[in-house]
């Protein structure tokens, strides 16, 4: 017992020598993402409870609340593909195969009220990537996807994000880039976006040109991130500047 | 015997690194002597200035500081441009701008003056410079008058 006391709390020392971007923002915007009432995320959780019953998910998987701890073990193998899914590809995945109809494109409100829904199902709970091996190829493509300086700054998301964390570029602190709050809500956006938006804003920033979104390279991207926040709680919906 | 059949592997003897050595001392010395202008006609300071002060522009205050009261927003990524006038000779800035590469491989500064080895340039950059040449010249003109 007491062993197992003492790993956890080892594990929880590790977790937090990685912060969440939650930490680099000003009290007002943290403050916002804390109190759901005050949230815009909450907007598309609630889109997401109407769609819930009206697009026809709680007919096989009932109240939404079983959906705890799913988003927090995504993006994961699937046996359709022979490679990882995010879970925003496996919902499209249930309307098209399992509902016979025409899945919310990507990014679409609803796509992200859904995905909105099910994330926050997990909020607070640990990222745990599954541990599967037949994921370890796309791991590593992920992993060289990250390193990978690109774009006419010739810029690889680890050269901000590993080694410049915590400083500015220009007015914006770097965050560490962990995946832990999407979809989430971005001032700047004045909307919700995905972590594929995400992605692609860091890409365009570099000047680069960004994936289709849904591509196989953001998957392989997410699933490295997932991986690298491991044992970080998700926070769904979460809110940016 | 696992002692002893590591040991030549990590204590590598001096003359194997001498070629090294002297290879990184000369580009060293080749890289101190920084480059030749790129145009032949001596940069404008006032444009260079106006093309550091201008984010979207140089973009060089995304990543540092220096003497900009007018710009409230100023990086924290790289040293502080202050001064950099004495501490650089023009060449030497001018290299820096075109492809600090050539001096730390593994810098975040975007070289200004280079199109190959890039992966995935968006299409509205493909085969451009960030810079123009003669766009380099203001720019190196502007620091040289960074003398404090
Ligand atoms: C030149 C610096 C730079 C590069 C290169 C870069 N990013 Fe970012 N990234 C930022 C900044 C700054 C932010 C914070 C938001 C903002 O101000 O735009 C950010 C935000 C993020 C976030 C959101 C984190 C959160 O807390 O929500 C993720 C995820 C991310 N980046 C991933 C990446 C990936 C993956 C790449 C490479 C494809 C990349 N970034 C390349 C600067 C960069
Ligand atoms: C994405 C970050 C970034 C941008 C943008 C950038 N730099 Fe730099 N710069 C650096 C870093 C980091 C260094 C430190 C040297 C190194 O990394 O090799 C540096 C070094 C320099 C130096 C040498 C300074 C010294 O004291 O030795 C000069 C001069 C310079 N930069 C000028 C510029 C100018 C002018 C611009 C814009 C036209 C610019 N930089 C844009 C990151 C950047």
């Amino acid at each position: 017992m007491r062993r197992l006391l003492l790993a956890l709390l080892l594990a929880g020392v590790v977790a937090e020598a990685r912060e969440s971007g939650f930490v680099l923002m000003s009290p007002e915007t943290q403050a916002m993402q804390r109190d759901d009432t005050a949230n815009p995320g909450m907007l598309w959780v609630e889109e997401g409870r109407a769609l819930w019953d009206s697009a026809g998910c709680a007919g096989c998987h009932g109240d939404v609340a079983g959906m705890r701890g799913v988003a927090a073990r995504y993006p994961a193998f699937d046996a359709a593909s022979g490679g990882p899914i995010d879970l925003a590809g496996r919902i499209a995945q249930c309307q098209e195969a399992r509902q016979g109809r025409t899945p919310f494109p990507r990014e679409s409100e609803e796509a992200l009220a859904l995905s909105a829904l099910v994330g926050l199902q997990s909020r607070g709970m640990p990222v745990a990537p599954p541990e599967d091996p037949r994921l370890a190829p796309a791991l590593a493509r992920g992993d060289a996807l990250y390193r990978q300086r690109r774009g006419q700054l010739d810029l690889s998301c680890a050269q901000c994000h590993d080694a410049n964390a915590g400083r500015h570029l220009g007015s914006s602190p770097i965050p560490e880039a962990h995946p832990t709050g999407y979809p989430l809500y971005r001032l700047e956006w004045q909307g919700m976006g995905s972590l594929q938006r995400r992605l692609r804003n860091c890409m365009a920033g570099v000047r680069s040109e960004p994936y289709a979104y849904g591509a196989a390279e953001y998957i392989e991207i997410e699933l490295f991130l997932m991986r690298r926040a491991a044992g970080m709680p998700l926070e769904t919906p979460a809110v940016r500047p | 015997m696992p002692r002893t059949g590591s040991a030549p592997s990590r204590r590598m003897p001096l003359a194997r690194w001498a070629p090294v050595l002297a290879l990184l001392l000369a580009g060293g010395a080749a890289a101190e002597e920084g480059i030749p202008s790129l145009t032949g006609q001596p940069g404008d300071a006032a444009r260079g200035r106006a093309i550091v002060a201008t984010r979207q522009r140089g973009l060089c205050l995304l990543c540092h500081a220096g003497p900009f009261p007018e710009e409230r927003f100023q990086g924290d990524l790289a040293p502080s441009l202050a001064g950099v006038g004495t501490r650089l000779t023009e060449g030497q800035l001018r290299l820096r701008l075109v492809d600090g590469r050539r001096l730390n491989p593994e810098t975040i500064m975007p070289s200004y003056y280079r199109t190959e080895g890039l992966v995935r340039v968006g299409p509205a950059w493909q085969g451009r410079t960030i810079l123009s040449a003669g766009e380099i010249e203001d720019v190196v003109a502007f620091l040289l008058t960074l003398r404090d």
